[in-house]
């Protein structure tokens, strides 16, 4: 059984392979702290993140997702991630409008030279979902 | 009206302009129509125009232009079909997604003075479906129904409008070759996101417990795709096997991701004509939920569905700036 008290969040970090995974990579050899909460997925690119994918994540019980992308301008394919923030926008209005906690799902630019601010935003996001507490909302029990 | 629309549609024929015609039909039921395929003027009589013509007809064009006729050497038909204000921005939207090709379509385009919800008939006269309505007629802005037992009662027209006709912003369509009909009727467009705004001050709780009531009436039946003209996808992603997106099962989690998926789908694209709610056979609400989208579309990228041939859809294109106040730490 969980313990409530030392329960963790788990967050799944959809991650551009150009940048924030990088980024995560660079924190990682820096030995930059950060909570082992994430759990990675490496994408091409922030464009390539479909919002089913996320929605399907936390229907199989993850206590949050975050999507990380290279800075607008930055893309390595010149425009995935300014087409995915139009994606996101809508997604997360939406998903807080029917009464998704906001915190679960979000979203952040980080580049391959931000190691520490990877780390930052890490910190941030599982701090907010560990408020939030274990996803109930859209999970499928069986 | 409907003389009108005759003699054009005759006239047409005559020209040798369209194969095929595409209007209403007296239904079969009082208070309702059918879709009615005209191939030649001989038929031209079945044709009907009255505030029970509410089907999206946009949603019978894409059918008419699948690639796989073009391949086998068909040509494609030129199609003439009636257009209130929402099935000409739904045909807009087909045109610029490619689905139909706009010299084959002669758009007959028509001044709406908005249809009836058979749902407020059924409930101004009598609790609901307890008794038939066996007749209905319409005059200068009244209907007069009958039931089984000869009863009979006259209501005004204005109080059955359905929701969405009540505050629509484009009774007619933008884009057409003939226009119908006298000058837009007056409607409260001004009014017409006042339920989403309403809904949006409900604490976050109360909207997950409204969403959860709602989505789990739903029976999967999918006759709100059905009946969407913008659901013409040769496999629906609540179809697909690889990957499957949602189980078959009646398991509410995966009634959501439908539920969720198909409106996120309707992004920038959701004209507001209402068939989805109409086709739903749980009466659920499921327009405060597309509704949501269009609000949103127009407020982050100043976009509206179906208006013009010319604007990118909203999901295909950026700018720059961009709305990003939803970026943690950007
Ligand atoms: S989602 Fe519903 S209201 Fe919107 S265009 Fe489709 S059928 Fe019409
Ligand atoms: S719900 Fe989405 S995938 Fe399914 S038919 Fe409609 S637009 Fe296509
Ligand atoms: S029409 Fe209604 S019951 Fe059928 S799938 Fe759509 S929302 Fe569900
Ligand atoms: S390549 Fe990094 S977001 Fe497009």
């Amino acid at each position: 059984m969980e313990n409530k008290n030392n329960w963790e969040p788990k967050i799944v970090a959809f991650l551009c392979n150009w940048c924030s995974y990088a980024g995560a990579d660079l924190a990682g050899v820096s030995r930059t702290q950060y909570p082992s909460n994430i759990r990675v997925i490496r994408v091409p690119c922030s464009g390539r993140v479909n919002p089913f994918y996320i929605i399907k994540a936390l229907q199989n019980g993850v206590d949050g997702v975050l999507v990380s992308g290279c800075h607008p301008g930055d893309c390595h394919y010149i425009s995935g991630n300014l087409i995915a923030r139009r994606k996101f926008a809508l997604l997360k209005s939406f998903l807080e409008y029917i009464g998704i906690e906001p915190g679960r799902v979000q979203f952040s630019w980080v580049s391959a030279a931000e190691g520490g601010r990877f780390a930052q935003i890490i910190e941030k996001v599982t701090g907010e979902v560990k408020k939030l507490g274990p996803i109930k909302k859209m999970v499928k029990e069986f | 009206m409907i003389e009108k629309i005759k003699e054009v549609v005759k006239k047409l024929f005559k020209e040798d302009k369209i194969d095929i015609f595409i209007g209403y039909g007296e239904g079969t039921l009082p208070l309702r129509t059918t879709p009615c395929f005209i191939t030649g003027p001989d038929n031209i009589e079945k044709l009907v125009w009255n505030s029970y013509c509410f089907n999206n007809l946009a949603v019978y064009l894409p059918r008419f232009f699948l690639p796989q006729l073009q391949k086998k050497d068909l040509k494609f038909p030129r199609i003439g079909i009636l257009a209130k204000g929402c099935d000409g921005r739904s045909i807009v939207g087909l045109i610029k997604e490619h689905q139909i090709p706009r010299e084959n379509l002669y758009i007959i385009g028509i001044n709406c003075s908005g249809m009836i919800d058979i749902e407020k008939v059924q409930n101004a006269v009598y609790k609901m479906q307890e008794v038939e309505i066996v007749s209905a007629k319409e005059k200068s802005g009244k209907v007069l129904v009958e039931n089984e037992d000869n009863k009979k009662v006259e209501l005004k027209k204005e109080e059955l409008l359905a929701e969405v006709c009540k505050n629509c912003q484009y009774t007619a369509p933008l884009i057409y070759d003939v226009l119908i009909g006298e000058e837009k009727r007056k409607t409260k467009e001004k009014e017409r996101a006042a339920f989403i705004k309403e809904f949006e001050k409900k604490p976050l709780e109360e909207r997950w417990k409204y969403f959860q009531e709602q989505v789990s009436k739903c029976i999967r039946c999918y006759a709100c795709r059905q009946a969407c003209p913008n659901c013409y996808c040769k496999e629906c992603f609540a179809d697909q096997t690889r990957p499957k997106w949602i189980g078959a099962t009646e398991n509410i989690s995966d009634i959501m991701f439908f539920q969720i998926g198909r409106i996120l789908h309707q992004a920038g694209r959701c004209v507001d004509c209402g068939a989805c709610v109409r086709a739903c056979p749980m009466g659920i609400d499921l327009r405060i939920f597309t509704y949501k989208l269009i609000e949103d579309v127009k407020e982050f990228f100043g976009y509206e569905a179906g208006i013009s041939l010319e604007e990118a859809p909203p999901l295909a294109t950026f700018k720059p700036d961009d709305k990003q106040e939803f970026i943690t730490e950007p």
